[in-house]
């Protein structure tokens, strides 16, 4: 029922929107539960497990019960909290948990079954056999139970993710968080105000105030006004702070509602602030009394949100329940608006009285009846049980101070007695947010004037820590009413004088709820103390109560207070479990903003990128690189036959393949050399101008980091390559040994990897080839093996190396990028006239196999250079990284796995990498395991697979015969070990 | 004789214009990355203000002289755009070629720095982040260079290879920067 | 977690990688047991540590922290370096 003349909204644009196929209208902006409300909705969903009507208790993003769908497909959302989720034409949304209609809900059987389904029902009933959890009781658990669920489809939403900075960040736009930014924004500080809230105020909004003489929104629009007047305030609305990290670091979420259908839906942001600010209020919290769920029961503040803020009055005779002061403001701002107020029932003997309502003292209700919706309560005091109609109950137990992000870094709360509540720890107790203060309400302060009081002092405090002059604080007058609880956690549903009912369903009628969302109640955390569950955190998990999505943000408190009880404990002793972020849910989708798609990782481009994707290459991923794995050609069916063409190109013509994803590291100064033989285990100190040299490098621990080239280009100056896999972690290990262990070593190190784009011209007719592209021609006399030297091409300076990683006389040659594309072009174009091509990694990798060169798939992090083959390149004359951890005995054992070639005794057969070695005599067992392949491929050369691996003592057993096993590719294959090089073990092709 | 032809590393990328935010490519002429030797900072400062008339940036600076720019590029780097190193400086610092090895563009218009806290984590705020200060951060997993030349424009530098990406990060922030009107 | 950077300033964590805690290097011809404590055995300590972090994604320095690894507060952050161009931070 809409009341004229309150609300916020009183003239926003008229909606429609749809809500369980009922089209209803609405007021723009306004939450949909206070749309519903109005239009006399109060039976929102079931509950989670006993699939109980239930409505909407609260009025912000607390609410443990109004959770619906909204959308449709792709775009559906799951769990969304009517209170929050603000109205727009055309919304669609539908209740959640139930079948085939929240009025009528099959599933409402479980409700019966209650017995069997309380507190540890799942792990006392589904204990055997143990084989049936995964098959059929979990499935039968999770479709009777839950929330709403996901399409299905991929989320076509877009989400973003922002960094942004701050001098003080300020959590919360109420009274106290206003004040706040007020006075920082005064002094001088950069400020961001989050506030949950898509409007300023916080609970201002929702209580008839004055602050300053005038109605308490006049005070938040000036501040507004002024906040938005300076350059350093920024002001985020919709932006809920989820989490606190280290070092200021905070987390939020942004919620974008209603805009363009490609725009985001949400932000995650990062914020990192020198100083903070808490002013995240307080929330209700409901007492547990029997049938209290039932929809039209709900927080006391909240049913004043709905009249004050929204216009909206949530029953035409409404009752008040609680055991503080604020209750009745409730019950005086309905009488105010017209509404009827049936009575307060208070359950301190010393309430105040009211001339203007009926205030029941020292009385407490006990139980509520209703379809589907309160018609009546029935309270009892002294004077015995009494039964009253009513169609809306605003209950309050107090006020909890919202101080979850306080905790996030491990702190615990303090119980306070004379507000009957938890309040955040004093900054620099053990597990305090540094920089972190609560202010107002999230401290245990409830009065207006309290808020704006401190909210001022502790933003003077942070200007001072910032290094900012103060300026004179400057509060204006405000309500000072004092707030008076006496707790009272939950009624038993019969007075000792009754006694228990029997027979029937009686039992049922006992339920007090706790837990709105996870259907906990009084019964089930008594029932935890008594099976000895009496510790917080065990009670929490045994129970489940605040394991929802709400995070029991409404039921924590009162659950422990009753867990209390149970136990004889006090609340203090108690204590709390732990609030950990999120403060409320995070979509995943958020989280993972700009990560999916291409998003999800850089691609790093070749100069011939293009030219290989129009010649049809099939591109593959190596790290964050992209390479052409093959050039297809017409008629021809399968990669195979594109891979043994190429190979083809290399052994009897000439192939081109672009390189450049190579590491490449420019190392220049005078202990140049020094570095050299300092990373590598052979010796570079004699390495002279125009000469190339092979090395291995070890990490510290003594197993191979990675091999390659290093070429002396000049006097203390040379280019080492890496390979692609290791670019990286080679780089970072050079910066260490730079800066770290030879701090004072006259040598730089950088990275010339995408400044030179490099090509390999591989094959017997390469030295054509470059006859016909090196401005004045090509001398092979002046290019002897492990070369390398300046060249021109077409008049631009270029690099060339002879070195080969295919075993046929090849050249690399390295031209400044920006001619990499055009290079490449024409290299591919002569050697297609010397009737060879393009060749992409799979040939590659062919071509290296026949010459057992190795890859990170052999320098596998575990291999040491006894393993590959490769313990006398060390040199013992000077240190070198990993030399003495090289050494060790376990390291050098000939009964490790040592690099050796594979071949198939029947040359039909496959091989696959990943298969494991095995003595044919042996059976198949982990512990008769001889090793296994590191790679294979086809040799289009030898006409039969070839693979390398590692196997134990493999050195001396060349020849024999191995039986290779991979279960997964169903591959068992009798093979005889060989040399790892397959093909001119002399090298005599190479050198020419 | 081969002719080889230029490509520059944004070529068929750029420029790009969403809402009032532009991008355009830079073309930075002759890049050299000057990495003095340990101890030799003080040699290096007096020959480059010598020889090309341009103060050695302190960290996360840059300087820059008539079309000609010295940017801080890292730990005991910079890099000299728009002018060739004179060997000179070779005595005491390693130069290295950098001319083709980054991909540089100009980020311009309202919303700039909305679309950078969109890709990088660093503090962009004006007071801090002033004309002329530069940053090595990380811009979505990528190692770049986030240069301030104006109010709203700003100079990023990223590995040639990644030009790609790095135009497809802008387009993405640029247009949730523009949905938000 | 931010870090901060002696060159750079203070920084996300995302632009550091790890290398561990800064244990001293024996000398290349010490004995591989001496070698084997500095590769393999660490303290753990809960406390202050001191450790490697190296600005990859930024200044590309390797930088060394000494973080309480109970609370992550990062102490005295230019302990055992100076380099260079810090003198020059303005």
């Amino acid at each position: 029922m809409r009341i004229a003349g309150y609300g916020s909204v009183a003239d926003a644009r008229d909606v429609s929107f749809t809500f369980n196929g009922r089209v209803l209208r609405g007021r723009e902006g306004e939450p949909l539960a206070a749309s519903l409300l109005a239009n006399g909705i109060h039976l929102v969903g079931r509950s989670f497990k006993y699939h109980r009507p239930r409505g909407i208790l609260t009025a912000g993003s607390e609410e443990p019960n109004a959770l619906v769908t909204v959308g449709e497909g792709a775009a559906q959302e799951p769990n969304v909290r009517a209170t929050t989720l603000p109205l727009r034409e055309g919304l669609v949304a539908r209740s959640q948990n139930c079948w085939p209609s929240v009025e009528f809900d099959a599933m409402a059987i479980n409700d019966l079954a209650a017995p069997f389904l309380g507190a540890g029902f799942y792990y006392k009933t589904f204990m055997w056999p143990a084989s049936f959890w995964e098959k059929l009781y979990e499935p039968l658990i999770r479709r009777a139970a839950g929330l709403g669920a996901l399409s299905g489809a991929p989320d076509d939403a877009t989400y973003e993710k922002a960094f942004a900075h701050c001098d003080l960040l300020v959590i919360g736009g109420g009274p106290a968080g206003l004040m706040a930014a007020l006075q920082a924004a005064r002094g001088g500080a950069d400020v961001i105000l989050c506030d949950e809230d898509l409007t300023p105020g916080g609970r201002l909004q929702s209580e008839q105030e004055q602050i300053d003489g005038v109605p308490a929104q006049q005070w938040v629009d000036r501040t507004i006004a002024e906040l938005d007047s300076y350059d350093t305030v920024r002001r985020m609305p919709s932006t809920t702070v989820t989490g606190v990290y280290d070092q200021g670091t905070y987390a939020a979420l942004e919620r974008h509602h209603g805009r363009g259908s490609s725009a985001p839906v949400a932000c995650f942001w990062r914020i990192v602030a020198k100083r903070a600010i808490l002013a995240a209020g307080a929330l209700e919290r409901p007492i547990a009394f029997a049938n209290n769920d039932r929809p039209g029961i709900m927080m006391a503040g909240a049913v004043r949100s709905y009249l004050n803020r929204w216009g909206v009055a949530c029953g035409e005779r409404v009752s008040v329940f609680g055991n503080n002061d604020d209750a009745h403001r409730t019950a005086r701002d309905l009488t105010a608006a017209g509404v009827h107020v049936a009575a307060v029932i208070d359950s301190r003997h010393d309430a105040p009285t009211s001339t203007e309502f009926r205030v029941i003292r020292g009385a407490q209700v006990c139980n509520s009846s209703g379809r589907g919706r309160l018609d009546a309560i029935t309270l009892r005091s002294v004077a015995g049980e009494e039964k009253l109609q009513t169609d809306c109950l605003a209950m309050s137990g107090g006020w909890n101070p919202t101080l979850h992000l306080t905790c996030h870094l491990n702190g615990r709360p303090r119980w306070q007695r004379d507000i009957a509540a938890f309040v955040p720890q004093t900054e620099g107790s053990i597990g305090a947010v540094p920089g972190l203060e609560p202010v107002g309400a999230c401290r245990g302060l409830f009065t207006t004037a309290q808020a704006l009081q401190d909210g001022a002092e502790a933003a003077q405090r942070a200007l001072e820590a910032l290094g900012k002059t103060a300026v004179a604080i400057d509060v204006p007058q405000s309500e000072t009413d004092a707030y008076r609880i006496t707790p009272l956690w939950s009624v038993p549903a019969h007075s000792r004088a009754h006694g228990k009912p029997s027979g029937g369903f009686a039992w049922m009628q006992g339920r007090a709820w706790v837990d709105f969302q996870n259907d906990v109640t009084v019964k089930d955390i008594c029932q935890a103390a008594q099976e000895n569950f009496a510790s917080v955190e065990h009670m929490k998990r045994y129970t489940t109560q605040g394991m929802a999505t709400d995070q029991g943000k409404s039921s924590n408190v009162l659950a422990l207070a009753v867990l209390a009880e149970a136990t004889g404990q006090t609340i203090a002793q108690t204590g709390t479990t732990t609030f950990r972020p999120p403060y409320v849910p995070v979509p995943l989708g958020a989280m993972a903003a700009g990560a999916t798609g291409q998003g999800y990782t850089p691609r790093r481009l070749l100069t011939s990128h293009a030219v290989a994707e129009d010649r049809g290459a099939t591109m593959m991923e190596v790290g964050l690189w992209y390479r052409a794995a093959y050039f297809p050609q017409q008629g021809e069916s399968n990669w195979r036959q594109s891979c043994d063409r190429e190979v083809g190109y290399v052994r009897s013509a000439v192939g081109v393949t672009d390189v450049s994803t190579l590491g490449k590291i420019d190392i220049q100064g005078p202990d140049a050399a020094k570095l050299l033989d300092f990373v590598y285990v052979n010796r570079f100190a004699k390495l002279a101008p125009g000469r190339v040299r092979y090395g291995l490098m070890l990490r510290e621990d003594g197993f191979v980091m990675d091999d390659g080239t290093t070429a002396c280009l000049a006097p203390d100056h040379y280019v080492m390559t890496t390979t692609t896999a290791a670019a990286g972690q080679v780089m970072a290990h050079l910066e260490f040994v730079t800066q770290v262990m030879q701090p004072d070593w006259q040598v730089r190190i950088s990275s010339v990897t995408e400044q030179w784009a490099q090509f390999s011209v591989a094959g017997p007719q390469s030295r054509a080839l470059l006859d016909g592209l090196l401005d004045g021609g090509f001398d092979a006399a002046d290019w002897p093996f492990m070369s390398c030297g300046r060249v021109s091409i077409g008049g631009v300076a270029a690099r060339m190396f002879r070195i080969s990683f295919s075993g046929e006389e090849a050249y690399e040659i390295a031209v400044p990028a920006r001619y990499g594309e055009s290079l490449f072009t024409a290299l591919v174009a002569q050697a297609e006239a010397l009737g060879g091509g393009a060749y992409g990694m799979e040939a590659l990798n062919v071509l290296r196999l026949e010459k057992g060169f190795l890859t990170h798939a052999e320098i596998n992090g575990t291999a040491s250079l006894h393993d590959l083959g490769m313990e006398g390149m060390q040199k013992s004359d000077r240190p070198f990284v990993g030399q003495v951890m090289a050494a060790r005995p376990g390291l050098v054992d000939k009964n490790r796995g040592r690099l050796v070639g594979l071949k198939p005794r029947d040359a039909d057969q496959k091989l696959t990498a990943g298969a494991h070695v095995f003595d044919p005599e042996d059976t198949v067992e982990r512990i008769n395991d001889q090793g296994y392949v590191t790679s294979v491929g086809h040799s289009p050369t030898l006409g039969h697979m070839i693979g390398l691996a590692l196997v134990s003592n493999g050195l001396d057993r060349i020849g024999d015969p191995v039986r290779v096993v991979d279960h997964t590719a169903g591959l068992d294959v009798i093979c005889e070990i060989t040399d790892p090089v397959f093909f001119d073990p002399e090298g005599e092709r190479a050198r020419g | 004789m081969v002719e080889l032809r230029e490509k520059s590393p944004c070529d068929g990328l750029l420029p790009l214009s969403i809402g009032a935010l532009t991008v355009t490519e830079l073309a930075l002429g002759q890049v050299t990355s000057i990495a003095p030797y340990p101890g030799q900072l003080d040699q290096v400062r007096a020959d480059m203000s010598e020889t090309h008339g341009l103060r050695w940036p302190a960290a996360n600076r840059s300087q820059s002289k008539q079309g000609v720019r010295l940017l801080w590029f890292g730990r005991d780097q910079a890099l000299l755009i728009g002018q060739a190193a004179d060997p000179k400086l070779a005595g005491h610092a390693a130069l290295v070629d950098q001319s083709d090895g980054w991909a540089c563009v100009a980020l311009e218009g309202p919303g700039a720095e909305d679309v950078l806290a969109r890709l990088c984590s660093i503090d962009l705020r004006p007071s801090v982040f002033k004309r002329g200060h530069s940053a090595r951060c990380d811009l979505r997993h990528m190692m770049a260079s986030v240069t301030r030349l104006g109010t709203q424009r700003f100079q990023i530098m990223v590995f040639r290879s990644m030009a790609q990406t790095l135009v497809h990060d802008l387009k993405t922030a640029m247009e949730a920067v523009a949905a938000r009107g | 977690m931010r870090l901060l950077c002696p060159i750079c300033g203070e920084r996300d964590r995302r632009e550091f990688t790890y290398r561990g805690a800064a244990v001293a290097q024996p000398a290349p011809e010490a004995s591989a047991a001496e070698w084997h404590a500095y590769v393999h055995l660490r303290d753990n300590p809960a406390g202050p540590l001191e450790e490697w972090w190296h600005h990859q994604q930024g200044c590309g320095a390797w930088v060394k922290l000494r973080r309480d690894t109970t609370t992550h507060q990062m102490l005295d952050p230019l302990a055992g370096q100076t380099p260079a161009t810090t003198a020059g931070r303005t």
